[in-house]
Order: C-alpha cells, then sequence, then structure tokens
C-alpha cells in the first residue's frame, strides 16, 4: 500500500475485552469514505498444524477443540470425520445424533453471542445484554451433556466419548423450550425495529458475485444469496435424518446477516429437539484399531461457515500432514468487497458482520489520507454508535443508551 | 445420495473429461470424494477450469513435504452433490520449488498461497501481493517451520 509508506502508522491497537484476538486492520480514508483496507493478522499463531505433525490420531480432537473456544465441537467433528473416512469406520447412529445435539447448540449460543457484540456495536447494549443472557442456558445445557461449557472433548474417531443420558431428555427439552421463547422475544424486538431497518440496510452489501469470487462460506454466503449448507450439501452426523431447513436472504448487507443468524437460530433448535426425540438407543463407540495410509477430507458447518480438514497419513499412528481452514479465513479477505465505499461509522458492524473469529485483541487503526491522522477501535465504536443513535434521533425516538464512556473514561 | 444428486455428479464427471489430458490420474475413493493429479506446470489451468467453468467453490490449498517433492492440493467443493474436488499438484523441484499463482482470477486463493510461501518455501508466480502473512517479519529468511527437515 504505497499511502501507507507515506503515513507511517503505529500499530497501538487497544485491548478491547470485547473481542477476542489480534487481527490488525489498516483503513486508507478519502474524507469519510473507505478506500482501502488491508489485513494483517498472525500475530498469535499457534503452529496447530505443525503440533499435529507429533500428536497420536486420538489425541488430535483434543487440540483442534481448542483452536477456538466457540467452535470448538465443529473442529474436532471435520478432524474425526476425516479420519473416519480415511479408515473407513461407521460409527453408531446414537454417536451420531449426539453430535448433532452438541454442535447445534454450539450454534445456538454462537448466534446468541453475534447478536449480543453486534448489538453493542450500534450502540444496542439491551439487545447485548438480553442476547447473552439468554446464551447462558444453553451453555448450561452443553455443561449438562458434556461436562463443559466449551471445548467439549466429547467427539472422537469412532463414535464419542459421552452419552447423553436418556433421563435428562425431559429437562433438556424443557430448557429449550425457554430458550426458543426468549429467542422468539428476541428476534421480534429485533426485526421490528425500524432504527436497526434504518441502521443495518444497505450497509455493507457483499454482492453476489463477489461472495463467489471471494468463497465465502456460511451466514456470510447466505447472507448474499448463495444457497450452501455442508449440513445439507454433504450431510454428515443425524442431518439427512432430520427436517429443517437453510436460511438463504438476497440482499447481502448486514440486516441479511443478522436475518439469516437469528432465523438459523431456531432451526437449530428444531433440529435439537427432533435429535432429542428420535435418539436411537444403542453403543455410542465403534473400535477403531488402525488408520490405514491414504488422504482424506472432513468438513462440517460451524457457525461461521464450513470448517475444512485434510488428513494425511502414512500408516503411522500420526498423521503426515494435517490441514485446517476455519471459515473465517475465506470470510474476512471479503471485507475488500464490502467495507470499500462505505462510510467510516459503518466499518465496524460491516467487519462484525461477518463474526469473524479472531480470539482477544481487536487492532484497528484508520489513516486519513489528508490529515495523517489515526483512530483507534473506541473511536471507531463511538461514531457507529452515535450513527445509530442520530438515526433514533431523526425518528424522534428516544435516546437509546446512556453515554458509552463513563467519567473515568473508560468504556 | 439422492437421485438429483446422483444425476448432477456424472454431469461433473463428464465436465472433467474435457481436462483429462492435463490430468495424471483420477481417484474417487468414494462418491463424493475426487482426486485429479497433475503436473504443477498445468495446475493453474485446471484450477481455472474448476473455479470458472464448472462452478466449484475454492476451500483451501494445502501443501505436503513429501519425500522426493512437493505437493499442493487446490480442495474445492462442487457443492450441488457435496464433492470435495481436490488438485493435486506435484512440484518435481525440491531446491527451487515453485508454481504458477492462481489469485489473479481466484482471489480467496491469495491468503493460503502466502502462508504456503511463508511455512514451505514454495514459490507463487505471478502472485499480486507476496508480502508475509503468517511468519513474523524479523523471521529469518530460508527457514520454512513446515517443512519436514525442520523437524528432524
Amino acid at each position: 500500500m504505497k499511502q501507507t509508506n507515506k503515513n507511517p502508522v503505529l500499530a497501538v491497537g487497544p485491548f478491547h475485552p470485547l473481542q477476542e484476538e489480534m487481527e490488525f486492520y489498516q483503513l486508507t480514508l478519502d474524507g469519510e469514505i473507505v478506500t482501502d483496507i488491508d489485513v494483517r493478522l498472525s500475530y498469535n499463531h499457534r503452529g496447530i498444524e505443525k503440533i499435529s505433525e507429533t500428536l497420536q490420531f486420538d489425541q488430535i480432537p483434543y487440540l483442534v477443540s481448542r483452536i477456538c473456544g466457540i467452535c470448538s465441537a465443529s473442529h474436532p467433528l471435520a478432524y474425526v470425520q476425516a479420519v473416519e473416512e480415511l479408515a473407513d469406520v461407521k460409527p453408531p447412529v446414537r454417536a451420531l445424533y449426539v453430535r448433532t445435539i452438541i454442535n447445534e447448540l454450539e450454534r445456538i449460543h454462537s448466534h446468541l453471542l453475534w447478536v449480543g457484540l453486534a448489538g453493542h456495536f450500534i450502540g444496542y447494549d439491551t439487545v447485548f445484554m438480553w442476547a447473552w443472557r439468554y446464551r447462558e442456558p444453553v451453555l448450561d445445557l452443553l455443561e449438562e451433556i458434556t461436562g463443559n461449557r466449551n471445548n467439549y472433548g466429547n467427539v472422537k474417531v469412532g463414535g464419542c466419548r459421552e452419552d447423553i443420558p436418556n433421563e435428562i431428555k425431559p429437562k433438556l427439552l424443557k430448557e429449550l423450550e425457554l430458550i426458543e421463547r426468549k429467542t422468539d422475544m428476541l428476534t421480534k424486538a429485533v426485526l421490528d425495529d425500524p432504527v436497526l431497518h434504518a441502521r443495518l440496510k444497505g450497509v455493507g452489501v457483499l454482492k453476489k458475485e463477489d461472495a463467489v469470487k471471494f468463497c465465502v462460506t456460511g451466514p456470510t454466503a447466505r447472507g448474499s444469496g448463495i444457497d450452501i449448507d455442508v449440513r445439507r450439501d454433504d450431510p454428515y452426523a443425524a442431518y439427512n435424518d432430520l427436517d429443517w431447513k437453510v436460511i438463504v436472504q438476497q440482499q447481502g448487507d448486514v440486516f441479511a446477516k443478522a436475518v439469516v443468524r437469528l432465523l438459523e437460530t431456531f432451526e437449530s433448535i428444531k433440529i435439537v429437539k427432533q435429535a432429542l426425540n428420535k435418539m436411537p438407543d444403542g453403543p455410542i463407540l465403534t473400535e477403531v484399531k488402525e488408520i490405514p495410509a491414504g488422504e482424506a477430507v472432513g468438513h462440517a458447518e460451524a457457525p461461521r461457515g464450513e470448517t475444512f480438514h485434510y488428513v494425511r497419513s502414512d500408516g503411522g499412528n500420526r498423521p503426515v500432514r494435517h490441514k485446517v481452514r476455519a471459515p473465517s479465513y475465506v470470510n474476512v479477505p471479503s471485507f475488500k468487497a464490502s467495507c470499500l465505499g462505505q462510510h467510516i461509522a459503518d466499518v465496524t458492524i460491516t467487519l462484525a458482520a461477518v463474526d469473524p473469529c479472531y480470539s482477544c485483541t481487536e487492532r484497528l487503526a484508520v489513516v486519513d489520507r489528508h490529515q495523517n491522522t489515526m483512530l483507534t477501535f473506541d473511536e471507531l465504536l463511538k461514531m457507529s454508535r452515535q450513527k445509530t443513535e442520530r438515526i433514533a434521533t431523526d425518528m424522534g425516538l428516544p435516546k437509546l443508551n446512556p453515554p458509552l464512556v463513563d467519567k473515568d473514561g473508560g468504556p | 445420495m439422492k437421485v438429483h444428486k446422483i444425476m448432477e455428479q456424472t454431469e461433473l464427471t463428464e465436465q472433467l473429461e474435457k481436462i483429462r489430458g492435463k490430468l495424471i490420474a483420477i481417484e474417487q475413493p468414494r462418491p463424493n470424494r475426487l482426486y485429479l493429479s497433475c503436473e504443477s506446470e498445468n495446475s493453474r489451468e485446471i484450477v481455472k477450469f474448476l473455479f470458472e467453468d464448472v462452478g466449484a467453490r475454492f476451500c483451501v490449498a494445502t501443501a505436503i513435504d513429501a519425500d522426493h517433492c512437493f505437493e499442493v492440493l487446490y480442495h474445492f467443493s462442487y457443492d450441488r452433490t457435496g464433492c470435495v474436488i481436490s488438485v493435486k499438484a506435484f512440484i518435481r523441484d525440491r531446491n527451487k520449488p515453485s508454481i504458477e499463482s492462481v489469485s489473479h482470477f481466484l482471489p480467496a486463493a491469495e491468503w493460503i498461497e502466502r502462508e504456503i510461501h511463508d511455512t514451505f518455501g514454495i514459490e507463487f508466480r505471478n502472485h499480486p501481493d507476496m508480502r508475509r502473512l503468517i511468519l513474523a517479519d524479523d523471521w529469518p529468511q530460508g527457514v520454512y517451520p513446515m517443512r519436514k527437515e525442520g523437524t528432524k
């Protein structure tokens, strides 16, 4: 980027507890319009693929479940499916149902988490509180089933480690009813809000042809009119036996992505309920003796899109190569299409709309081509929230939230 | 597999006949997994064919340090049937490994080609932006962490 060389930038990123991992976006501006975006990542590269080559096939699920706290069910599932393909093993049907239930609960809590964050970014702190509050019982359910709120450690080559006891089914179903009711309330409140329509529609549009070009997956693709879902297209676990649908929206803006995620949450609740009711009795593990030489691919639909694992074995007890691709790896570069020409106040929510899985800090700096100034993430957040306030005031609505910054200066 | 999927899968196989001459081998270990092996000189053309003519979605590329060569696998998903197509390109020259970049027509491959360049030292000819992606700026030149000699 030529402008950057002229205007050197200090990467002073705020450690923002709301964001997860270190990623650095450098936006080049003309006035208030974004003209270029450069993403730098890998400040915290953990070398998972290399570590994986030193572990035995049965140890790797624990490793890959730690790639991401939120996708800690989809990564091991995709890996395990690759190894099962390699060894030509079919897990018992009950294990497939257990996997389905855990993965869909993961999707519910991940989507609720996103709704909360998106609400915060545009100044709807009530949405943030609600969404995170109703996410809690989902995590409780996961704890009830697997013993952990995250990093479930339940999936294993050939099946599952722990069963879902039939005795807790009524309790789970009762909790799901509550979650469904609350999510319904939240969804109606969000989708009926005139300010949100005005704030999010037409913002951060990822056109269908750009979505195809950048090969995006998950809600990012489905919000742009691309009808793909690994759960349906290359069925795994028990998805083929259950009745559910893929949510697709055509507009490609932030609002479309929000609608996709909210409606998908209901589909997931539907899937979990059906799976609990239809789950057959039986064993949950098929014995796997040896992993033969060969190669295989496993992919699964994580909350953010397709998680892709490639495993090659030389017949030993460790893989010679294990490639992992998380959905954000293809979704994040699409910012090049969705952010350019955007108003700077819309950048935070456009970046967040992809639900990028960067796990601890946001490093975001803005370079103004004419003034050589830098804006921090907090300032951008403030601009984003002020725009919502402006829209609300123009509509004659009362103030949404008390000011973000308190007397001590902290957010 | 449902009936319409089987039909579309047959169409896919027929389409692949057009590039049969460029391939060393086609393997199909399962109905919905295809491996197309080729020499690295032909990989760009095959990838272009899969992305633009067949309409497959690019997933990611994997580089492998095999015994006597490097392999670069371009994984595609043909979502209409759920078939995963992997183009396996062999780079025979171990001393100066290089392969033609596909990022010009496939921007989704830009990052992964930069990553493979960082970690395996494979040169992607005509890549639009060959900066480091994974490695830190002060990482020594010529040390490639994902190569097998790094572990020995």
